[in-house]
């Protein structure tokens, strides 16, 4: 197999002495341990690991993850009377669940669902503090904050599912459970409940823009692996000069479907994509049962749900015939 | 990290996967038959491995030769005889026998009876008897929207054992401590192994709880119905799909599960009907012969022993799994019940003998 095709780096990324990183403004906290150098990561990427930024909000951020993870884990725990086996063998099935239906939006008794209100907490001020530290890590190196808006996007579906949705149904219940296999079944309940979500037009554009990231994703990738004979990774040099991997890149697409994008121009198109596709979701979601009951009989109203004539003969809702049994 | 602790590293990785596939997936092929309208995707998928021994484990009995109906009727011939009363003495002979190898075939004529004496009631068993004959003229009787002309016997269920092995009762749910039980997240193979909840039996087969979720109207309104308990009514179609041996569209257009008119397939009906006769059998035959049972917790003196009740003390009841057994139709759909004429002619009147009506 050709150098150049691989699918780990074959370029271990080393200094001759790891680096501290560029000199932060002085009202930073210093960076924590010594660099060093593992072999495996530079397989992977940068082969140095350290030192690391943690600074307060990192700690605080990290302390509270923590305790909602405990929160979630002891819990499952004590679903299998904290016998270690049987959570390891049912770790998969194990949740911590939302409070029932009828706490509304109080607070429940910790093992009706208080639990789960803790964990939420914790949870949610985590990944805020953690947002505010990939905003503020970003302005302190004097970069843009992207990384922060894309971040926020997911924040916002997280917020939606947990949080506001549930408080504009008038009930925690209405919540996503803290669990692997409970998630998913959740997802395919709420999706029951309220009719199908397949004909929500805002869980369609997110699916959009979901498999759109990926294509992207695959398109970029694809084309910068491809150019990797040229030294295609290396962007500056590349936007600037004639006949370099990077005109090739966009010549190949330009003559396979008449368009290109720029080496510039197609992080936008990713970073929109990725973004969009929780925001979409998350207005989908918001939507559901907030302003639409039933997402199928919707789609029947606005005509777009299309009608066909199945091969038997049509059935009757036997609840409504006379005298049938309950 | 050596080259040599990588590749370690990458077998490892690689074998788990492959557990993983090879235990999580069947292999293909894999029998799919198109239902609905075009393009719709109501398939029957079926893995056509598994298809030979599900047949063989649903085969009926071969029926011994029809016996007279004419001559002295079984109440002349026998006594203390109640619920079989108007069969020839032939025919009831006939049902004794055939009774005895579908439910006892090992205890024989004393599983039920006292064999110094047929006619005492003292064996607890045959007051059950008496109550299951009943059931099952009534499951062929008034059930016909589930049960068809192809009817139900004692086979059907008890297929050579004393106690049907697919029951259930309500499971032990009684810890306290930092969760209260939710009656879910667990793995369950009442509801195929997903985190539902595990015992959708206790509030749809036997109480009668809402079973619907989704709203008639796409507005938000009157359906007070929430995420949590469409998880319940989720666990029982699971219950159902795996009782069935069939998918989520054997009867529903999946695109819409709630709706009935112009996109259900007929089978929904069928499965509705089914439900609630499945609330008879529990609430109207099961649950009231409960004391019964209690008397007798372990079986009958001759045995076979083993439970008759659950772990709450309550009886072992009736789901979709008692008859249906892995297949859409029980017993492959052999209509067995017309070999059994006998079992047309029960008496549904009380029951006289002081333990044959259930407190």
């Amino acid at each position: 197999m050709a150098e150049y095709q691989n699918i780990f780096t074959r370029i271990q990324v080393r200094g001759p002495a790891p680096y501290p990183g560029v000199p932060l403004p002085a009202d930073n906290s210093p960076r924590e341990g010594t660099p060093s150098e593992v072999h495996l990561f530079g397989r992977l990427g940068d082969a140095q690991i350290g030192p690391f930024y943690l600074g307060y909000l990192g700690m605080l951020s990290l302390l509270f993850g923590f305790i909602a993870f405990e929160i979630i884990g002891l819990n499952m725990l004590a679903s299998v009377n904290w016998n270690l086996s049987e959570f390891i063998r049912q770790l998969f099935w194990l949740a911590l669940e939302p409070p029932p239906p009828e706490y509304g939006l109080r607070i429940p008794p910790l093992n009706k669902g208080g639990w789960w209100i803790v964990a939420g907490f914790f949870l949610t001020l985590s990944m805020l503090l953690w947002w505010v530290r990939t905003y503020r890590r970003a302005r302190e190196l004097g970069m843009g904050t992207h990384v922060a808006w894309a971040f926020a996007g997911a924040i916002w579906l997280y917020l939606v599912l947990g949080f506001i949705r549930p408080v504009a149904m008038g009930s925690w219940s209405e919540a996503v459970p803290f669990g692997i296999f409970p998630h998913l079944d959740w997802t395919a309940a709420f999706s029951i409940r309220y009719g199908n979500l397949f004909y929500n037009p805002f869980h369609a554009l997110s699916i959009v823009f979901l498999y759109g990231s990926v294509l992207l994703f695959a398109m970029h990738a694809a084309t910068i692996l491809a150019l990797g004979r040229y030294g295609g990774e290396r962007e500056i040099e590349q936007t600037l000069d004639r006949g370099t991997a990077a005109e090739r890149g966009g010549l190949f697409w330009r003559w396979t479907m008449g368009f290109n994008a720029t080496f510039e121009s197609i992080h936008r198109w990713a970073w929109w994509f990725a973004f969009l596709c929780p925001v979409t979701g998350g207005i989908g979601i918001l939507l559901t049962g907030t302003v639409v009951d039933n997402w199928y009989l919707w789609a029947v109203d606005r005509h777009f749900a299309p009608a066909y004539t199945m091969p038997w003969t049509p059935v009757v809702d036997p609840s409504i015939v006379q005298g049938a049994p309950r | 990290m050596s080259r040599f602790s990588l590749s370690i590293a990458a077998a490892v990785a690689a074998l788990l996967c492959g557990v993983i596939f090879v235990t999580t997936f069947e292999r293909p092929p894999v029998l799919s038959s198109q239902g609905g309208f075009r393009g719709l995707s109501m398939g029957d998928v079926q893995n056509p491995r598994t298809i030979p021994a599900r047949l063989a484990a649903n085969q009926v009995p071969e029926a011994p030769e029809a016996a007279e109906t004419d001559g002295p009727k079984a109440h002349e011939t026998y006594e203390n005889v109640q619920v079989l009363r108007d069969l020839s003495a032939a025919q009831f002979n006939r049902l004794m026998i055939v009774m005895t190898e579908w439910i006892a075939p090992n205890q024989g004529c004393g599983y039920c009876h006292n064999v110094e004496n047929m006619a005492s009631d003292e064996v607890y068993t045959k007051v059950v008897a008496r109550r299951m004959l009943q059931m099952t003229h009534k499951i062929n009787s008034e059930w016909a929207t589930h049960v068809g002309q192809t009817g139900v016997t004692c086979y059907t269920c008890h297929r050579g054992n004393a106690v049907p092995t697919m029951v259930w009762s309500t499971e032990p749910n009684s810890r306290a401590g930092l969760q209260a039980p939710r009656g879910q997240n667990h793995p369950a193979s009442s509801v195929g192994e997903s985190s539902l909840p595990s015992d959708p039996f206790t509030p749809f087969l036997l109480g009668d709880a809402e079973i619907r979720n989704i709203s008639t109207t796409s507005l938000p309104g009157r359906n007070s119905q929430s995420i949590m308990t469409t998880e319940w009514t989720y666990g029982l179609m699971m219950h159902i799909s795996t009782s069935l041996g069939v998918n989520c569209t054997h009867c529903h257009n999946s695109r819409s599960f709630a709706e009935w008119r112009t996109q259900s397939p007929p089978a929904q009906t069928t499965a509705w009907y089914g439900i609630r006769m499945v609330r008879d059998i529990n609430m109207s035959y099961i649950e009231p012969l409960k004391p019964l049972w209690a008397q007798n917790p372990n079986g009958p003196a001759e045995g076979p022993h083993g439970p008759r009740l659950g772990a709450m003390g309550d009886a072992l009841k009736v789901n979709c799994a008692t008859c249906h057994q892995g297949v859409n139709r029980p017993l492959n759909g052999a209509p067995m019940l017309r070999d059994f004429p006998e079992l047309k002619q029960v008496n549904q009147g009380p029951l006289r003998s002081a333990d044959a009506t259930p407190r």
